[in-house]
């Protein structure tokens, strides 16, 4: 099966790669997938003061289309509010990457990841 | 061949096998000289055809210390499975009616047996061992007088394991049932012979040992005799177990690939072998946590399966893609399952997202081994890094108690 170019940037160069210290107040995490099932991702965000996501890690174990969802989705959260992150879909990051049929659970884990991350910030600051 | 092929180094031997050229030229004369239909008994045209068929026939023959008389040529090892388990069962079903095979047999094998179960037959599935290897004392209590036969492929295709053929031989011998082995992935890799093994039928295939893709054979023994009833009906030809035409150009070069590999085999072993501890040294001195799947000494040369803890396998492939290799991860299988070979021998499922299969073969150089070791140890560290399950196994958390949502 063929990668698309983005999909393959992404793998190649991935963005955002890292941890924040998830004791902190301000920084959410979500991790979602199974190892049993072959990927786990892990996205953390950090949020300033005025709820704006100020910047986004990720790790992922997984093939190189859960690697590239992860890493797209970390530049699409810089900068955009809870609420706005909350409303982001899966399609957007199968539309963006070119997905396959075979990679859609890629995207949607990456949509899990989101929501749970901003569910640990909200729970942490509730 | 395209660009990108070219610069593709081939590291899947257990998949298939480039033709060796001596057998491409074996098999020239066949297409244009030689193009009568080998079972035309009247004419010269005819003669010559047969007597190419004959020649491959005797070759094959002679790599499993079998008579010519006993081989069946077929399109290759999934026909020749297909026609042992259900051409002995269509003969002898009515008297024994019970199979005994194993949980990692190749699916040619465990699909047919599925059917055969659906038709009323009755099919054991032995467990194997943690190394991959059946235990003969389960295969002897699984065995009841209904049992006919006992089908056990000799070298694993995924793991490379080589099961003991001789005492699962004596044994079916000794109580009376047929023993029949998937040695698709066996002739020409390790010494065989039907006589010393007791070996009752057994697949062979042409393109794993450096032979044409669409040919096979199943070997069928004459003294004592095993009957098999035809699956494929017609002309009568290969003395009606098996009609239709035979191409000789490919019963030419597998029989020439045969006579190439009981020619060379011990020295091609041994290169074989020096390549394949060159890289496990490699990447073992370089790399923590790495698991080898199927047991290291029962296992034929040209085969490693290893587990990267941590780094999932088709993530790993990605990374090293002029490597042609083959990998355990579901995400690499269309019905996005791990493989079902890992987990028969008992590797979590974790792990088994994490293996490549390498497979070394005749045309394999020391360099291409070296760049090969050298990329994967440079893609998994890389990946790891990326990796939230290393980074907690380097923190100390054991993955295994945390609750993991499935999904």
């Amino acid at each position: 099966m063929a990668y698309s170019n983005k999909v393959i940037d992404h793998y190649e160069n991935p963005r955002n790669v890292g941890a924040f210290d998830d004791k902190e107040k301000n920084v959410g995490t979500g991790l979602v997938g199974a190892p049993a099932c072959g990927d786990v991702m892990r996205l953390q965000i950090k949020v300033s003061e005025d709820g704006r996501i100020e910047d986004a890690k990720f790790k992922t174990f997984g093939c190189g289309s859960a690697i590239a969802s992860s890493s797209l989705t970390t530049e699409m959260l810089k900068g955009m509010t809870l609420d706005e992150a909350q409303q982001i879909k899966n399609t957007s990051i199968v539309e963006e990457l070119a997905l396959p049929p075979v990679k859609i659970h890629c995207s949607v884990l990456a949509e899990d990841a989101i929501k749970a991350a901003i569910k640990d910030y909200k729970g942490k600051n509730g | 061949m395209t660009q990108l092929h070219k610069k593709l180094i081939y590291l899947d031997y257990q998949s298939t096998t480039p033709c060796d050229p001596r057998v491409v030229e074996a098999m020239m004369p066949c297409f244009a000289d030689i193009y009568g239909n080998p079972h035309s008994r009247n004419h010269g045209f005819g003669w010559d055809a047969e007597e190419a068929v004959e020649k491959g026939r005797q070759q094959v023959a002679d790599i499993i210390g079998a008579s010519s008389k006993e081989i069946i040529f077929t399109s290759g090892a999934t026909e020749a499975n297909n026609l042992a388990l259900k051409g002995t069962l269509d003969f002898y079903g009515d008297k024994k009616n019970h199979i005994i095979t194993c949980t990692t047999e190749h699916k040619c094998v465990l699909d047919t047996c599925r059917i055969l179960e659906q038709k009323g037959f009755k099919i054991t599935y032995l467990p194997v061992q943690k190394n991959g290897l059946v235990d003969l004392n389960k295969l002897e209590e699984a065995m009841t007088d209904k049992t006919l036969l006992v089908s056990i492929m000799a070298v694993h295709n995924e793991i490379g394991v080589i099961q003991p053929l001789k005492e699962i031989g004596a044994l079916c011998r000794k109580k009376g049932v047929f023993f029949h082995t998937d040695a698709a992935q066996a002739v020409g890799k390790i010494p065989l012979d039907v006589n010393e093994m007791n070996i009752d039928l057994m697949s062979i295939s042409g393109h794993k040992l450096y032979g044409p893709k669409g040919i096979g054979a199943l070997y069928v023994r004459r003294k004592p005799r095993v009957r098999v009833l035809a699956q494929i009906n017609g002309g009568g030809q290969e003395r009606g177990m098996r009609s239709g035409t035979l191409s000789p150009a490919l019963c030419a070069g597998f029989g020439k690939a045969c006579e190439i590999a009981q020619n060379e085999m011990a020295e091609e072993n041994k290169k074989l072998m020096d390549l394949r501890i060159r890289f496990y040294d490699k990447i073992m001195k370089s790399l923590p946590q790495v698991y080898l799947n199927g047991d290291l000494d029962q296992r034929i040369a040209g085969n490693l399966n290893l587990s990267f803890a941590h780094v999932e396998g088709e993530g790993l492939m990605m990374g090293i893609k002029d490597l042609a290799v083959s990998s355990g991860s579901a995400c690499t299988s269309a019905s996005l399952e791990p493989s079902y070979v890992l987990k028969a021998l008992g590797v979590g499922e974790d792990l088994a997202h994490t293996s490549l299969r390498i497979g070394i073969g005749r045309f394999t150089t020391k360099e291409e081994i070296d760049y090969a070791a050298d990329n994967i140890i440079k893609a998994v560290n890389k990946l790891r890094e990326m990796s939230p399950l290393w980074e907690m196994a380097q923190a100390g958390i054991d993955i295994n108690s945390i609750e993991w949502a499935g999904h």
